[in-house]
């Protein structure tokens, strides 16, 4: 069974994220306060006449609202990730998430949906099958993670900006939003949606995607780092409303590019 | 104006030493608690001295200080070639005098006596950190966006091989800010002059 959160049974996307914004900027004021001024950072700051921690985190902020544009501005949505032989696949690929291998969400195929919702045309629930019947293609590329380390692995599946035509998506909007059966969200800018490498997976190294890497679909992009990339993905959403993202939220690069 | 010429370090020198100080500061520390998060080699930075408490917190330093590195460094390399004190300063440079000054060095023979003119020790070593500061930007710019820079990814090898030649100039940065901070110890006056300027 899909574990469903009370705010996934919503139907209106941009409102439902608008209250997990509201929800979790408090704790996520509260750790950032925590963390981001360690001994080493007062006493680079005991110079001043006063240590301003709030101002401290809004300028560091605006600087990461501000490399999103760089970010943006930088991005050639005809520049390719670099592709690798199979030989060069990292075995076993690491798994990575906010929690443990050991909580793993186990999603169920056949009652499995995706929503597609917000500026598309077409706003059907997907199906598992409906999903494998359309065209597949696949990639062997670089996964890059936020902590530095990186992996080669292959994933397969639809190329999501087919299925965003497919859908009737309205590209001009600014973001694609995801939220995922482990109740993980993101979000991505829709230059980076419509690259030719951003791929709604289906499969890893030509099985089925198992579920520690995002049973049943997961969204691949080369052109992010990790955590852009969102596992068991049960809804998407068009929109211009910013979504924000689990981690984004908490501090974050939204942009995330690489 | 008068000030500034007769300045041994004119203000645009001393402005661009101490930003970049500011910057290489909390880059060195928010980088440290970077590398933290996935060591490629079997050590840890003490936490203590490291910038950002968690690593999205480190992240947002290193990415906002990388802004000031790279404009105070642009600044300083076109005033520094500009106004053609880069080669009244550090040129003429030779091999022999390098090894010739460090001998003498050791043996506590050089002499500070004239600040206007650098030995061919500090040449050799403030352009070493100019060239290593220069790569730091370059590989850091491949970690950043190693997809939308493909000829400077490749040049360094690929995204790994960056990490580690980012690593190695952060290594040979600190390793001279040892040595500079060990010889204005040394030499107090040089501290005022890179305050005042005289």
């Amino acid at each position: 069974m899909i574990r469903k959160s009370p705010r996934l049974a919503a139907v209106d996307g941009a409102a439902v994220v608008k209250e997990a914004l509201r929800r979790i900027e408090q704790p996520a004021r509260r750790r950032f306060l925590q963390g981001s001024l360690t001994l080493g950072g007062l006493s680079l700051l005991s110079g001043c006449a006063i240590v301003d921690e709030d101002s401290v985190e809004r300028a560091l902020m605006s600087v990461s609202r501000f490399n999103d544009k760089v970010q943006g501005w930088l991005f050639d949505p005809r520049q390719l990730a670099p592709t690798y032989p199979e030989s060069m696949i990292t075995r076993p690929f690491p798994f990575n998430a906010y929690y443990g291998e050991d909580e793993i969400r186990q999603v169920d195929a056949d009652s499995y949906r995706l929503e597609v919702t917000g500026m598309v045309a077409d706003r059907h629930a997907w199906t598992l099958a409906e999903l494998q019947a359309l065209p597949q293609t696949d990639q062997v590329t670089r996964h890059i993670c936020v902590e530095g380390w990186s992996a080669i692995g292959k994933w397969g599946g639809v190329t999501f900006s087919d299925f965003l035509s497919r859908v009737g998506a309205d590209t001009s909007a600014k973001y694609v939003g995801f939220k995922c059966a482990d109740d993980y969200y993101t979000s991505i800018d829709m230059p980076t949606a419509l690259h030719p490498q951003t791929l709604l997976t289906l499969s890893y190294d030509g099985q089925p995607l198992p579920p520690r890497y995002g049973f049943p679909m997961k969204l691949r992009m080369p052109t992010k780092l990790g955590y852009k990339n969102p596992k068991h993905i049960q809804a998407i959403f068009v929109t211009n409303t910013y979504p924000g993202g689990y981690w984004e939220d908490q501090g974050y690069n939204w942009f995330g590019g690489s | 104006m008068t000030n500034d010429t007769q300045a041994i370090h004119p203000l645009w020198l001393r402005a661009t030493h101490w930003l970049n100080a500011l910057a290489v500061l909390i880059l060195a520390m928010s980088g440290w608690r970077i590398f933290n998060a996935s060591p490629f080699f079997d050590f840890r930075f003490a936490k203590e001295i490291t910038l950002g408490g968690w690593l999205g917190g480190a992240i947002q330093w290193h990415f906002a200080a990388m802004w000031l590195l790279a404009a105070n460094g642009l600044v300083y390399l076109l005033c520094n070639g500009g106004s053609g004190r880069l080669w009244v300063r550090f040129f003429p440079l030779s091999p022999r005098a390098i090894f010739a000054d460090l001998r003498a060095a050791f043996r506590g023979h050089l002499s500070h006596a004239d600040p206007r003119q650098y030995n061919a020790a500090q040449r050799a070593a403030y352009l070493f950190v100019t060239v290593d500061a220069v790569l730091l930007v370059l590989s850091g710019l491949v970690l950043w966006k190693s997809v939308q820079f493909p000829l400077l990814r490749e040049l360094l090898g690929g995204y790994e091989t960056a990490r580690r030649v980012h690593f190695f100039a952060m290594t040979a940065l600190i390793a001279f800010v040892v040595v500079h901070l060990a010889m204005v110890a040394l030499v107090p006056r040089t501290l005022l002059t890179m305050i005042r300027g005289r």
